[in-house]
């Protein structure tokens, strides 16, 4: 509850401000309801539920071809790796083997998502700092990606590209020599990224040591992905529990111990590096062969109960099935990055400035779909 | 009448001149006053419309993008377009609001900057009003624009508002001191305060070229916290659109929101001016010792032309801040002032001080 310290005297009046869900820097309806002491935070809390759709309900009515749709709609940013584990999952229950040809075109779409989706973020941080340039830069470098995307999957933010056993069609002929272009361009505008805001004195004031969470405290709360990686907390599913072809491929883990926002920062720029390590590894070596493998026409999963988790953009995604052998889920539950790192946001932004709360926001690289679910 | 683009004396007077011989001597100065007002008027929609649409497409090209290119060629009636846009629109009443204060505030802001713009030399003989202490009138009239900011975020009613204007009143307040010593380094150098002796002074060479690195300083001091007072990026804290959506001009909506907005442009135009003129040496060609040749040339642009180059030249390195920059925080913001920027600045005043006593300017 927020109360006022002492009624009378305006120094010590605390007061609330809503901010969202229509709010320029929370990103989609988030609403966080801050309490303030002049300009400092002296709790905040998320209220959710302004796009709640009740996926995972949903999903209890639907096949499971059918459920990989609606994963795209949760982290939206991150749809690849959404579809991924919910394939993942079902062919693991079925324990079909896919062909190599789809690990690969798995594996380097699911890194140029990570890719996009970290370019965007690095837009909206810019923005919520007040760089307002940042915006236009990531945006069109994105475009370079959702263009491959356009091209391989038909659609450009929710793909649906996988399915249970594969890829809905075949990639386009000149995939690789896009992705091979993209490549090349990036690593030359990605210096740029730095030169523009990372450098920036102004930036760097804003963001060191504002919103600290150390490892312990970072592991408690369920922080994953690059949040959590920030604090030093080792936590990529792709290196610690391989899937796709994530044991083959040669990459580092990007780890800062600071646990503050620019160590944030700084995990999402060196994990845009380790993407297009990744896709530089696999783009010339993909086999030719099937784009699926052969599935029943009605999946049927074997009663049980089935995890697989997968690295999103914004940390681990989980997506959990329990099955009484029919074509629906009995349950689905789906495990949100977005939701655990939220948690900890009046944690993260206590005793320091409304603007800091906003930085703090950004660096936590919300999508409130992903929460709410 | 002789009209003469390189000194307006002539054509003033002749004005001047003309009225006196139809009225009175009182109606002609009443006369000549709704002139210059009406004059004004219309030249500060203008530089509203002209620096608005330069912005746009200044960030634009910082920005990769094209910015307005749809309302006629280049996009340049786009301003003109939205300003209709503005004028139709509804104003949204507000039921908790300070009626009188709300409505206030935008006039208190406009006025404040219209009236400083009265005191600047445009060219040789085009001085409105020419006081003995210009520079002080200028700093006195247009600090008072914070007072409209002020009651702007008070009257609207809403805690996003009074937050802007509190940091605004904060940031102002702060910023005004370094302005005022920074200019006040240039007056220790020309010993006055009137600007047509400051701009006179400045016939044999810039006051940023003839002041040592003293000057430079005290110019580059001015150009932060002249930014800093006029709510622009990277100090603007008042706005903070990430932060407070709009800051102190949240509820304002139509014609109430437009005249903030011209008066951010103008203020920008203000600053510049006064940055140009006591810098840069105002509408005095740019000219080098003895090089008798080069001067000539210079001499042959016109004093309008070289004010108006300055003054945009100032202007677009201050939207080249602003568009490159993240914003401060307000702790940081008055740290910059308070911590760095008003001590570098006093010891610069003795600085130059010194320079003047043992005579080392130029």
């Amino acid at each position: 509850m927020i109360e006022d310290t002492v009624i009378g005297s305006i120094e010590q009046q605390e007061y609330t401000i809503n901010m969202g869900p229509q709010h320029p820097s929370t990103h989609g309806v988030l609403r966080l309801v801050v309490s303030l002491k002049g300009e400092i935070v002296t709790q905040v809390k998320p209220h959710l539920g302004y796009i709640h759709r009740g996926i995972e309900k949903m999903s209890e009515s639907m096949t499971y071809p059918q459920i990989v749709h609606l994963t795209d709609r949760l982290d939206y940013l991150s749809a690849h790796i959404n579809n991924h584990a919910l394939c993942l999952a079902v062919e693991n229950a079925l324990q079909v083997e896919v062909p190599e040809r789809v690990k690969y075109i798995r594996t380097i779409m699911d890194e140029l998502n990570r890719i996009a989706s970290h370019q965007l973020w690095w837009c909206s941080f810019g923005m919520d700092l007040g760089a307002l340039t940042c915006f236009f830069y990531g945006l069109r470098d994105r475009e370079y990606i959702l263009d491959i995307f356009e091209e391989s999957c038909g659609s450009r933010l929710l793909h649906s590209y996988y399915t249970p056993g594969g890829l809905m069609k075949d990639i386009h002929p000149g995939f690789q020599k896009r992705v091979k272009d993209f490549i090349k361009y990036f690593r030359k505008v990605l210096p740029e990224y730095d030169q523009l805001l990372t450098g920036n004195v102004i930036m760097q004031e804003r963001t060191r040591g504002i919103g600290n969470i150390t490892k312990e405290e970072a592991i408690s709360y369920g922080f994953t992905g690059p949040s959590g990686r920030g604090s030093g907390f080792a936590c990529d599913v792709r290196k610690h529990h391989p899937y796709a072809l994530y044991d083959k491929v040669d990459f580092q883990e990007v780890l800062y111990h600071e646990g503050d926002s620019l160590a944030r920062y700084q995990v999402r720029i060196g994990e845009m590096w380790e993407s297009m390590k990744i896709i530089e590894q696999l783009i010339d070596n993909i086999p030719e062969g099937d784009y699926s493998a052969k599935m029943k026409a009605v999946i049927k999963l074997p009663e049980g109960e089935y995890y697989q988790r997968v690295e999103a953009a914004r940390g681990e995604f989980g997506v959990y099935i329990l099955s009484d052998g029919g074509k629906t889920p009995y349950r689905l539950k789906l495990r949100s990055p977005n939701f655990s790192n939220l948690s900890a946001i009046d944690l993260l932004a206590r005793n320091f400035k409304i603007a800091d709360l906003i930085a703090i926001g950004g660096s936590l690289d919300l999508v409130i779909p992903d929460i709410d679910r | 009448m002789a009209f003469n683009i390189y000194d307006f004396t002539s054509f003033t007077e002749w004005i001047d001149q003309g009225l006196r011989s139809v009225m009175s001597p009182a109606w002609a100065v009443i006369t000549e006053l709704a002139i210059i007002g009406i004059v004004f008027l219309v030249f500060y929609a203008l530089i509203g419309l002209i620096l608005v649409y330069a912005e746009r497409k200044i960030c634009a090209f910082i920005q990769c993008r094209i910015g307005p290119n749809r309302v006629g060629p280049y996009g340049i009636f786009q301003t003109i377009a939205d300003f209709i846009k503005l004028l139709m629109k509804e104003l949204i009443h507000i039921n908790k609001a300070d009626k009188l204060l709300f409505n206030l505030a935008p006039f208190i802001v406009i006025i404040a900057s219209f009236m400083a713009l009265s005191a600047i030399p445009f060219a040789k003989g085009l001085h409105p009003v020419n006081l003995n202490i210009g520079i002080f009138f200028i700093l006195a009239v247009s600090s008072m624009g914070v007072v409209g900011i002020l009651l702007a975020g008070w009257s609207s009613n809403n805690k996003y508002s009074l937050i802007g204007a509190m940091r605004s009143g904060a940031q102002i307040v702060s910023y005004e001191l370094s302005v005022g010593l920074s200019i006040l380094t240039a007056c220790v150098l020309i010993g006055s305060l009137q600007l047509s002796v400051i701009v006179e002074s400045q016939a044999d060479g810039w006051l940023i070229f003839k002041g040592h690195i003293p000057a430079v300083i005290a110019f580059v001091i001015y150009l932060i916290a002249a930014t800093a007072e006029t709510n622009r990026g990277p100090f603007d804290l008042a706005e903070a659109e990430s932060e407070l959506t709009a800051g102190f001009h949240t509820e304002y909506s139509g014609i109430k929101f437009a005249f903030f907005f011209l008066a951010e442009y103008m203020n920008m135009f203000l600053v510049a001016a006064i940055a140009a003129t006591i810098f840069w040496g105002g509408w005095m060609p740019f000219h080098i010792g003895n090089w008798e040749g080069f001067n000539r040339v210079m001499d042959f642009i016109p004093p309008i032309i070289w004010f108006f180059g300055k003054t945009v030249v100032i202007i677009l390195i201050m939207m080249w801040f602003k568009w490159t920059f993240p914003r401060l925080r307000i702790d940081q913001l008055l740290t910059l002032e308070w911590k760095y920027l008003l001590p570098i600045n006093l010891i610069n005043i003795l600085l130059m001080a010194l320079i003047v006593l043992l005579g080392w300017h130029f």
